[in-house]
């Protein structure tokens, strides 16, 4: 018998052994007696028809129903900024007076970058109220794929939504938060029907004003 | 004043030829006057079949029922009267069943949904398999449990009454097969083993081929079906050759036995060797459901609406024998197989291997189908929350029945085969009238879904059993 750090590790060694053996005995010992698989009984017994068929339990389908519909009347939907600054009307319009003794108040000037499109023709200078300058205007979206990691320079198709309010919609205002447009027939994407995707929505995630781009992220 | 000037009626005739179901003429062709109604045209008929009996016919015009003088019909549809009108009669049951429309019990005792209901052929007792592993047995005329057959190891799927009555068997989601002997409740041997995972169906060998009833055969998950003796006790066949699950299985009449399978294939096996006949394809997808044309009289065996006890099972064979020769007349028999590409696909087995009709409309998986018990009709539930109706020779489509709100899952037909009857998952059961072509009744009542119905061959009973776990009983 050794003694000390020898016996010590000779004794793990031979204990390691040990415990192999009675393992690779038992496994023999399992072959030989043969034991009756016994399945348990689950809840949810359903008739033979329906057993291969994957049902979503209804709780949850009326649920998903129930949200959806909540979701639609709220006007909310799953976007990567949920929540924006409110940009108050102050900010975003600049008051421009006209008329000859500059007393008249009624025209406004943008201050945030907007988008108003290939077609788009000012209306007569003297009626109209809001002054989109065409050094705000932009065209082009540094829009980012979010899975692929990759950013394109596609073309803005038109606002969607801005956060803000409708009238900062139909005026085509572009602030952080604003859901816009885009072409993607560069991207390439295929819809499962086979037909071609040339428009998706993406959501400005800077502030365009400040940087003079606009960055936006695609909605997938 | 006005002369009313008296306007003189001409009864025209016009010449008909009557014809039965199959396209075999009765008779030369008649001039028949306008006036005459289905009425009339019963007295010719019997007088022409030479009946004893006045039986009830129904007559179809180019597939409409008619109902009204054939004045009425030829103005209302613009026939012309110097061609051949051709008229085909239908008999209909002597007798009639009264829609049920209450539910006269809610009987509790499972402790697990009810996935199995079956009357005896007879009508006289009451089955059920349920998730909690058990068979019960009711009695029908207190409305209360009788036995309770305990030993399955897992839920019970299927069950069935041998066509004498003497024997119930009843498979299990473990693959085992138990007989029970009704009278008693008490199981009749050891549990039947052989297949590997769950039995899907299961179907007795008709008394009019083998007198007492002997054989069966049960189809499994496995993908094979074995025929079993009841008295040796073990499986004597067994019927291999499917890849996928066999989800159906159905003994026919003249002795072959059809299975249905999940790999899209209806394959057709003669029974003393177990050797394949015939490979019917077609199917884009499983196929669920299979039904023949003989069904309700292979069920039934040699019982009918009458209540006539038998002596001995020769005589029960003799009696069997007579009722299928009428039920199949001239005419091979039919099968009709419902499939979850949306598509069921009738079939004459005997004559060809490819499908007579395919019947199309549904717009989800066709999950049960079952021809009404004279043949003429065939009615297919699907999870697209409709039942249709077609033409039980021709396979044409002739209505669709709407009212349920989530999928349909089973049918069942009322033995005079004037009313349908459907159990679905929202719950509801609803009696459908086939004159009509619209609902009967609607039978609300149950907590959850219905997963079993079935009507008694004697018409007085429905039996519905679901997720809820109660029995409800309904009467007319």
């Amino acid at each position: 018998m050794a003694l000390g750090i020898k016996g010590k590790m000779f004794a793990k060694k031979r204990y390691a052994e040990k415990a192999l053996m009675k393992k690779t005995l038992a496994m023999h010992e399992e072959s030989t007696s043969r034991r009756k698989v016994d399945d348990d009984v689950q809840d949810g017994a359903v008739p033979a028809y329906l057993l291969d068929r994957e049902n979503t339990t209804r709780a949850k389908v009326l649920s998903n129903t129930i949200k959806q519909k909540r979701k639609e009347k709220a006007g909310k939907w799953d976007v990567p900024l949920p929540k924006v600054r409110p940009v108050a009307e102050d900010e975003m319009f600049k008051v421009m007076r006209s008329g000859k003794r500059r007393t008249k108040q009624w025209k406004r000037m943008v201050t945030k970058a907007t988008f108003v499109g290939p077609s788009f023709t000012r209306k007569p200078p003297k009626y109209e109220r809001f002054i989109r300058p065409s050094g705000l205007r932009f065209n082009k979206a540094h829009v980012t794929h979010p899975e692929l990691k990759a950013t394109f320079n596609l073309e803005i198709i038109g606002v969607k939504k801005n956060p803000n309010g409708p009238m900062y919609t139909s005026l085509g205002v572009m602030t952080k938060g604003t859901i816009i447009e885009v072409n993607v027939s560069e991207l390439g994407l295929v819809t499962p029907a086979g037909k071609v995707v040339w428009g998706k929505y993406a959501q400005v995630t800077n502030n365009p004003e400040n940087d003079g781009c606009v960055n936006a992220v695609l909605l997938v | 004043m006005e002369v009313e000037t008296e306007v003189e009626r001409d009864i025209n005739n016009v010449m008909c030829q009557l014809g039965d179901p199959e396209g075999t003429p009765l008779g030369p062709p008649l001039y028949l006057p306008q006036n005459a109604g289905p009425q009339q045209l019963q007295l010719i008929v019997n007088k022409l079949l030479n009946n004893e009996e006045k039986l009830p016919y129904a007559f179809y015009i180019s597939d409409q029922e008619l109902f009204v003088p054939l004045e009425t019909y030829l103005q209302k549809n613009k026939v012309s009267v110097e061609k051949v009108l051709s008229i085909v009669y239908q008999p209909q049951a002597v007798f009639r069943i009264r829609p049920v429309s209450r539910c006269s019990a809610t009987i509790t005792g499972h402790a697990e949904p009810v996935l199995s209901v079956s009357f005896s052929p007879d009508g006289k007792q009451l089955a059920s398999g349920s998730g909690d592993t058990t068979v019960r047995l009711w009695d029908l005329n207190t409305q209360t449990p009788m036995f309770t057959c305990t030993g399955h190891k897992n839920w019970v799927l299927c069950i069935a009454w041998s066509p004498d009555g003497k024997h119930l068997v009843s498979g299990s989601k473990a693959g085992e097969l138990k007989i029970w002997d009704p009278l008693s409740g008490k199981p009749s041997g050891n549990p039947l083993v052989g297949h590997r995972k769950w039995i899907t169906g299961i179907s007795w060998e008709p008394v009019h081929l083998n007198s007492p009833c002997r054989r069966f055969v049960s189809s499994s998950k496995d993908g094979d079906a074995r025929i079993w003796d009841v008295s040796l006790r073990r499986c004597v066949i067994v019927l291999s050759g499917h890849t996928l699950a066999v989800t159906c299985v159905k003994w026919g009449g003249d002795g072959v036995i059809y299975t249905g399978s999940q790999d899209c294939t209806i394959k057709v096996w003669e029974t003393s060797q177990g050797k394949l006949i015939r490979e019917l394809k077609g199917h884009g997808h499983w196929v669920n459901s299979l039904a023949l044309s003989t069904e309700y009289v292979l069920r039934t065996g040699a019982y009918d609406h009458t209540g006539k006890e038998f002596s001995s099972p020769e005589k029960m064979k003799q009696v069997a024998l007579e009722r299928y020769k009428k039920m199949k007349g001239n005419a091979p028999e039919r099968l009709v197989s419902g499939s979850d590409d949306f598509t069921m696909f009738l079939w004459e087995p005997s004559m060809s291997k490819h499908p007579k009709t395919r019947m199309t409309g549904h717009q989800q998986l066709v999950n049960h189908v079952y021809f009404s018990p004279d043949g003429q009709w065939i009615a297919s539930a699907s999870f697209d929350k409709s039942v249709k109706l077609w033409n039980g020779i021709t396979g044409k489509f002739v209505t669709a029945f709407r009212g349920h709100v989530g999928p349909v899952y089973q049918i069942s037909w009322s033995a005079d085969s004037r009313l349908l009857l459907s159990g679905s998952k929202d719950s509801t059961l609803k009696v459908w009238d086939i004159r009509t072509k619209k609902l009967k009744q609607d039978l609300p009542g149950h907590a959850d879904e219905v997963f079993a119905v079935d009507w008694s061959p004697d018409g007085e009973k429905v039996a519905s059993g679901g997720k809820d776990k109660v029995l409800k009983l309904w009467m007319g």
